[in-house]
This record gives C-alpha cells, sequence and structure tokens, in this order.
C-alpha cells in the first residue's frame, strides 16, 4: 500500500456512513495491525441531507486527518454521490447503489455499481444493514483491511441482538464484491 | 491481547478519559456542538466513580456551579465552544482572582456569534488569553492528537491544582470529533496532582496568604471559614479599599504564572535543528503542518514544525530562539490572524513572518502550507 | 395572630450572642441608616441559632448588590460571587457537599433581573437551597435604578417619568417554577420573618423567602417616602397581610396587599436525593 489509502464513505443522514466509516477505521487499527484515522463532516442534519465518513488508514503515524486523494468512495445516495466525487485519485474505485445513483459521475476511476440496498432488503428484510454490506463490499474491493478484522469490528460494535443479521451483511458484502473486481 | 486496550476515540470522548483519569469528579455544562459528547460521556462516567454531574441552565450557570464544586473540593470541569465561551468570561475571571482551580475546555468552532457550529476554527486563542476583563493570569493548553486531548486534559488539571487557576484546554471540531486509535494510561502511568491539604488551625488559615506563592485552598465545609470574593482583597479573602493591597493582589495571581512559564510552557518540534523555514502551528493545522513539513523535507527544503502544547502563557522563547535562526515562520491558522500577531512580536523583525489563514469551515491543507514554505525557502 | 403571639410561641432565646455568627472585625457594615438589611440579618442569625446548625455547616452565597454584601460579616463558609449567579455557584456548592447547609442572600435586581433564569431553574431542579431575596424595588448599590420589583408609576434615576414595566411577585414566579417551600415576610415583621427563616431553613428543597425590605436612600426619597419608619408602616406593615388574617378579610381589604407567611409548601423530591438514589444508583447498579 501507498503510505496513506483514503476511504470515503457518502449518502445521507441516518444512513450508517459514520458508523462504516468508525467500524472501518477500528478495523485496521485495533482489529488489524495499521494506523487508521476517521473523520466526519456533516450540516445540521440528524436524518437526510449530504453525509461523510473519511478513513485514513496507513502503516505510518497519520498527520493531516482528512482526505487529499480518494482510493475508494462509497456513494449510497445521488446527492453525496455528485457532491462528493470530485477527488477520486486516478484508478480509484468508486462504489455506488445503483438504485440511487442514476447519473454517474465519469472520471480516470472504476466505477462499480451495485444494487446495496435493494440486497439488504430482499436478502435479509431490513435496509438498515446497508451500510455493513457496503462495508464487507469495500474490504473485498480493496483489500486493504483482512475480513477477519472486518468482521470482528462489525461484531464488536453491534448490539448482542443483532450479532446474527450483521455477520450475514457482512459476509453478503464479501461474496457480492468478489464478482465485481 | 494487548492491543485491545486501545481504543479508536473521538477527541471528545478522549477529552472523558482524560478528566476521570485525573480525578474529576464534577462537571456542569450547558449542551453546545461541537463539544456535547463530553458532557454526554461525562454523564454517564461520573455517577459511576461517586462524582457529579448537572446540566444547567445556560453557559454561564455551568461555570459558576463547576466554580462552586471546585470550592468545595472536587476536581471540576466545564466544557463548551466558542459562543459559549463567551459567555463563560465573566465566570472565568472570577476564578481567576478568587483563585479557585478549574479546567475548561473549548471546542473551538467558526463565528462569531452562532457561525458555523459544525465547522472546525481556531479563532478563540486571543479570547482565551484576553476575553475576561482585567489583567489576570491566562494557561491554555493546545493538544492536537487525540491520544493528546486526553493526556492535556490531565496536565490542565495538575496545573490548574499546582497553580490554583483556572486552565482551558483549546482544541478544533476536527480533533474534538474525529477518531484515533487511543491507549487509555494505567493507573499512575500520568503525573496526577491532587489539591494540597491544608493543615494549619483554621484561625491561622488566609485563603490568600502571600507567604506563599500559591496559597493552598481549604475546601468549604472542612473547619475553615473563610470569605471568598471576586472583589479585590487581602490574604484573608476580605474586600479591601486600599491601593497598596489591590495591586498587590493583582500582582501576584500573575506572578504566580509568570515566574513558572517555562514549566508550564511545552513545546513539540519537527525538524527543526537544522530548519531554515520554520511552521508554528497547533491543533489541527499543525497535523496539516506536519504534513508539509516531511513533504518539504522529502523534496530537500529544510523546513521544521514548532508545534506548542501550551499557548498561553505564549512561548516566547522558543519563538524569540527559533526566529534567529530561519528565515521564516509561518503560522498556518483557523482565523484571520492571531498567533501570528505575536508570533510576529517574539521574532521583532529578526526573521520574516507570514500568517497563512482560513475562515471558510475547512482544514488549512498540507499543500497550502507546502507552497509557502517552498516560498520562504527559495 | 400578632407577633408577640409569635414571639411567645417559638419562645426565642433572648439576650442573643450575636458575634458567636458575625465578624465583628469586618463590621461596620456598609448599610445606609435606616436600611431593612440589618434587621433581615438578625431575624437570620436568630433562626439560625434556633436550627442548630453548626457553623462549618453553613455556607451562605450572595451575588451582588447591597443585601450580597452580608455573607462577608457573618462567621460561616462565605462566598460573595457575581450578579445574579449565587444560584448557580450555590447548586455547584451544594452539589458538590450535599450535607452542607447552603443559604443564597440575593436581592431582587440580582435574583430576578440578571439571575432571574437561574432562580426560575434553581426553583425547578428543587435543589436544597435557601433563598432570601431581600426585596426593597431598587437598585441600590449602583445609585437608584427601578428593578424587577419597583411598582408601576415609581420613581428611580432611571424612571425619572415612572416606571411602566409592571412588578414582578417572586413567591407567585418560585412557586410556578417548582420551589417547594415559597414565603414572604418583612423586615418590619421581624420575629415573624424569624419564624419564617427558621422554616425555610428546615425545608428539604428550594425555599424561597421574599423579604420586603426598604431603601429610604434612593427608593424612599425618590418616592417622596418622609423616612425610613414611614417607608416601613406604608410599605411593610400597611402593604402586608397575613395569609391567616388574609383568610378572614373581604377581598377589598386585600386590594393592592402583599400575602405574609408560608405561602406555598410541598413534598417534592429534592435534586441531590434524586441524583444519589435514581442517578448514581442506577450508575452503578444498586
Amino acid at each position: 500500500m501507498s503510505a496513506r489509502y483514503e476511504l470515503r464513505f457518502s449518502g445521507s443522514g441516518g444512513q450508517g456512513m459514520i458508523l462504516a466509516g468508525i467500524i472501518m477505521a477500528e478495523a485496521a487499527a485495533i482489529y488489524g495491525d495499521k494506523n487508521a484515522v476517521q473523520s466526519q463532516s456533516y450540516g445540521p442534519e440528524s436524518r437526510g441531507g449530504a453525509s461523510k465518513a473519511e478513513v485514513i488508514i496507513s502503516t505510518q503515524p497519520i498527520d493531516y486527518p482528512k482526505a487529499t486523494a480518494i482510493d475508494c468512495m462509497l456513494a449510497m445516495t445521488q446527492e453525496a454521490c455528485s457532491k462528493y466525487h470530485y477527488d477520486i485519485k486516478p484508478g480509484g474505485i468508486l462504489l455506488i447503489d445503483s438504485n440511487e445513483v442514476k447519473d454517474v459521475p465519469k472520471g480516470h476511476f472504476k466505477t462499480i455499481s451495485f444494487p446495496i440496498i435493494e440486497t439488504a432488503r430482499k436478502e435479509l428484510g431490513k435496509t438498515i444493514v446497508a451500510n455493513i454490506i457496503s462495508l464487507g463490499m469495500i474490504a473485498e474491493l480493496t483489500g486493504i483491511v483482512p475480513h477477519e478484522a472486518v468482521e470482528k469490528a462489525v461484531l464488536a460494535r453491534v448490539p448482542a441482538a443483532f450479532v446474527e443479521l450483521n455477520k450475514k451483511a457482512v459476509q453478503i458484502g464479501f461474496q457480492s464484491a468478489k464478482g465485481l473486481k | 491481547m494487548a492491543e485491545h486496550k486501545k481504543k479508536l476515540l473521538q477527541g471528545n470522548e478522549a477529552c472523558v478519559e482524560g478528566a476521570i483519569y485525573a480525578g474529576c469528579k464534577f462537571y456542569a455544562g450547558y449542551p453546545i456542538t461541537p463539544s456535547t459528547e463530553i458532557a454526554e460521556g461525562l454523564s454517564v462516567r461520573l455517577p459511576k466513580i461517586g462524582g457529579k454531574f448537572i446540566q444547567m441552565e445556560d453557559e454561564i450557570a455551568s461555570i459558576a456551579a463547576a466554580i462552586g464544586g471546585s470550592l468545595a473540593g472536587l476536581k471540576s470541569l466545564t466544557a463548551t465552544s466558542g459562543p459559549g465561551f463567551s459567555l463563560k468570561q465573566e465566570g472565568l475571571g472570577y476564578a481567576c482572582i478568587a483563585e479557585i482551580p478549574l479546567v475548561i475546555i473549548n471546542v473551538m468552532r467558526g463565528g462569531p456569534s452562532t457561525g458555523y457550529p459544525t465547522g472546525p476554527s481556531q479563532a478563540d486563542i486571543m479570547q482565551a488569553k484576553w476575553g475576561t476583563h482585567g489583567d489576570h493570569p491566562a494557561i491554555a493548553l493546545t493538544p492536537a492528537y487525540v491520544q493528546e486531548i486526553l493526556t492535556e486534559t490531565v496536565r490542565a488539571f495538575n496545573l490548574s491544582e499546582k497553580y490554583r487557576t483556572p486552565v482551558i484546554v483549546l482544541y478544533d471540531e476536527i480533533i474534538g470529533h474525529m477518531r484515533e486509535p487511543i491507549t487509555i494510561p494505567e493507573p499512575g502511568e500520568l503525573e496526577v496532582i491532587d489539591r494540597e491539604k491544608v493543615t494549619c488551625p483554621p484561625d491561622e488559615y488566609f485563603p490568600y496568604d502571600e507567604r506563599f506563592e500559591v496559597p493552598p485552598l481549604a475546601p468549604f465545609g472542612t473547619g475553615y471559614r473563610y470569605h471568598v470574593t471576586g472583589l479585590n482583597h487581602k490574604k484573608d479573602g476580605f474586600p479591601t479599599n486600599d491601593s497598596k493591597q489591590i495591586n498587590e493582589n493583582n500582582l501576584r495571581i500573575m506572578r504566580k504564572i509568570e515566574n513558572h512559564k517555562a514549566e508550564i510552557w511545552k513545546n513539540e518540534e519537527v525538524s527543526l535543528k537544522d530548519a531554515d523555514v520554520a511552521v508554528f502551528s497547533i491543533g489541527s493545522t499543525a497535523r496539516s503542518a506536519n504534513f508539509a513539513v516531511k513533504a518539504a523535507r522529502e523534496a530537500g527544503i529544510k523546513a521544521g514544525l514548532l508545534r506548542p502544547l501550551t499557548i498561553w502563557p505564549f512561548p516566547d522563547a522558543a519563538v524569540k530562539e527559533l526566529a534567529k535562526r530561519v528565515k521564516a515562520i509561518i503560522v498556518p491558522e483557523l482565523n484571520l490572524g492571531q498567533m501570528v500577531l505575536e508570533v510576529e512580536r517574539c521574532a521583532g523583525g529578526a526573521c520574516k513572518v507570514e500568517g497563512i489563514h482560513r475562515v471558510d469551515g475547512e482544514p488549512i491543507t498540507p499543500a497550502q502550507i507546502l507552497e509557502i514554505i517552498k516560498k520562504h525557502a527559495k | 395572630m400578632s407577633e408577640g403571639t409569635v414571639a411567645k410561641k417559638q419562645k426565642l432565646s433572648v439576650p442573643f450572642d450575636y458575634d458567636k455568627y458575625l465578624r465583628p472585625k469586618k463590621l461596620p457594615h456598609i448599610w445606609c441608616p435606616g436600611c431593612g438589611h440589618g434587621i433581615v440579618l438578625k431575624a437570620l442569625l436568630r433562626a439560625i441559632e434556633a436550627s442548630g446548625l453548626n457553623k462549618d455547616d453553613i455556607c451562605m452565597v450572595s451575588g451582588i448588590g447591597c443585601s450580597s454584601r452580608t455573607p462577608g460579616y457573618v462567621d460561616f463558609n462565605t462566598m460573595h460571587s457575581l450578579h445574579g449567579r449565587a444560584f448557580a455557584f450555590a447548586t455547584g456548592i451544594k452539589f458538590a457537599k450535599p450535607n452542607m447547609k447552603v443559604i443564597v442572600i440575593t436581592g431582587d435586581g440580582d435574583a430576578l433581573a440578571i439571575g432571574g433564569n437561574h432562580f426560575i431553574h434553581t426553583c425547578r431542579r428543587n435543589i436544597d437551597l435557601t433563598v432570601l431575596v431581600y426585596t426593597n424595588a431598587i437598585y441600590g448599590m449602583t445609585g437608584g435604578q427601578y428593578s424587577p420589583t419597583t411598582p408601576l408609576g415609581d420613581i428611580a434615576t432611571t424612571s425619572r417619568y415612572g416606571n411602566i414595566e409592571p412588578p414582578f411577585d417572586a413567591c407567585k414566579m418560585a412557586e410556578a417554577a417548582g420551589a417547594s417551600f415559597v414565603a414572604r415576610g418583612t423586615a418590619y415583621h421581624t420575629l415573624e420573618l424569624e419564624k419564617t427563616i427558621l422554616e425555610a431553613i428546615k425545608h428539604k428543597g428550594t425555599s424561597v423567602v421574599d423579604i420586603i425590605d426598604a431603601c429610604p436612600t434612593y427608593y424612599g426619597r425618590m418616592n417622596k417616602y418622609k423616612s425610613a419608619t414611614h417607608m416601613m408602616e406604608v410599605i411593610e406593615k400597611d402593604g402586608t397581610v397575613s395569609v391567616k388574617q388574609a383568610d378572614k378579610l373581604p377581598p377589598e381589604k386585600l386590594e393592592g396587599k402583599l400575602l405574609r407567611g408560608v405561602l406555598y409548601k410541598t413534598d417534592r423530591p429534592e435534586y441531590c436525593e434524586q441524583y444519589a438514589t435514581q442517578v448514581m444508583g442506577k450508575a452503578t447498579g444498586k
């Protein structure tokens, strides 16, 4: 990996993008052997609006905590995609929800399109775990953090009653992304 | 597993850990973005350890209640952000003149007024020193990393107890809200200073005894019945109209900090020894500066960083010395020019001083700083 | 009931050793001749004696103003705090050390104007503070400006054409905000006041005593009162009716008069106890 690997999780407030970012950072820094910082930018809305979380992963100490050139970005809504895709670096990855993002931005990056929310609904009956599915997908697509660490980090963050649901969600994420690389 | 001692915490959560580690047992506050997580965390943690948490009706009441808690013997904390810090200035002055230990966290946000509540800022640097009226001592600490928010919160409590004075911790929204892996220190790993116990008989006790540089403070309700006031006072705490005593009262509270600046100062230096161009910066901006300095070094430029963790008292000695041996000191800060004035004062024309300022709610990027480093390296 | 019977029933000890509670070296006080604050202090000290409290366990906190100079003269743990903020400082002390008896000394400007919000929320929490509001309808320390209790039409240095702001009733506000003990007394009815303050001190929860007292220097002179005693007679004696007398009087006789005595008293959970049992209890799983 390069000195900094930069991830951005974006969507609308309430979709769990910040939680996805936190879990990714924990997977890298607590359950993995790398450094990570997670930051976020948000407006006054608790629900709705565009929200983003950024995670910088590195083998070195991390000084600047914000993104400089994004290696991989997730966009769960059109608004977030349009607003935040501007600094994906050439050769980077843009993962979008295919049902939500219709106006696909063009750039020197690879766009991967998948019905993330629909999968959550169809496979697990709960759209709330769409963020965990996307987390699994990003882990698979980027290879930046081992699957085991991601799963541990997910399970450490969710209430006991939802462990099985989230376990399935993260596995669906890993599997779904396999054929898309 | 040793690795699990590490936790991914938000800056504000690390502040909670620092307060608990330091022995804080009293918190009074009022909700305000972006510092509220400190109140939320302590509302859960303090009652578990016999501590007191209260959400007051406003910012002024919060600092007043915290001063009351401290006077009753508990290490006390209040936390706020820019506009709330403005409201707390009257209480801050009271704590200065009445010499009540207290820690105030200010997670700086954009302003003036309501400004940009969810955006970062470093615009309260001068307010921390000059916000309350009258001449008074000021100690303000400026952590830049989540781990440092913990350790500097502990240091803030230590300094406040040691010097019987309010201590301010200033950090910006970025590090207040970002998460970073940190290690919670074991008990005994960091120094914790507790309030000096008063042992003399009550009739020999004077709360502002001039024989001491920092007279010990007896908690209320421990048999030492004395008077506390915001008026200029004599050694017994009672108001005075005597100009000599007023003067002595005002000078002593300054002197007790002024005489110990060297112990209160704390600077981190990055590749500064042979630097031609130096950056002087705090908080999240210093992280950008660190990045820029490393990039400059990679490009063959002799750049370095002076990062104060104590911004008040201002690190005069370090800046004066630095100014003599570099071509320029660059001062990036998330405001329209505050620290840069102090740096200019200390540099006294010995080198160029250039500020980089930003007030759009976005951080100063490493690229912005690198550009100015390159300009001065030529 | 006349004042004489109140005194007889209570059997308050006379003579009384005031020096036990005063800081003689800090006297004389700054109050003007004819000011009622000294009379209130006398009633307060006698009530404290009757309460049996230990001086080390008493904390007195004041704000800023003439009445707020009281703590300097008495031998307790005393704090002269900031204008309007005595409630908040006192809340901090009480919450940190619930075994202390914390008494707040405040004036009408201090408590009801600059400190109005703190006053309301103190009552709402029902934290165990004894609050004495010295109501003299003027800002005395700054030289006689109209206050939140200055009657309509009255003259002050900032209402030369007559005050147009309706006054507050501190008791009604305290009750509405949630104080569990609300009373009124006057400097004129000294023995009754002593008894009322004692009851307030003994009450657990926020107890508010609105004390009508006179400022002859500013309010009196500007509003054509002949003397301090004239003010006491008109404002305190004739301007008030005890709650017990009021029951027997027709409504027209009560017109424009303030009620004296304990106006409201109830048992309501006290803040520090709630914190100890509810919050700390749940937090520690006890």
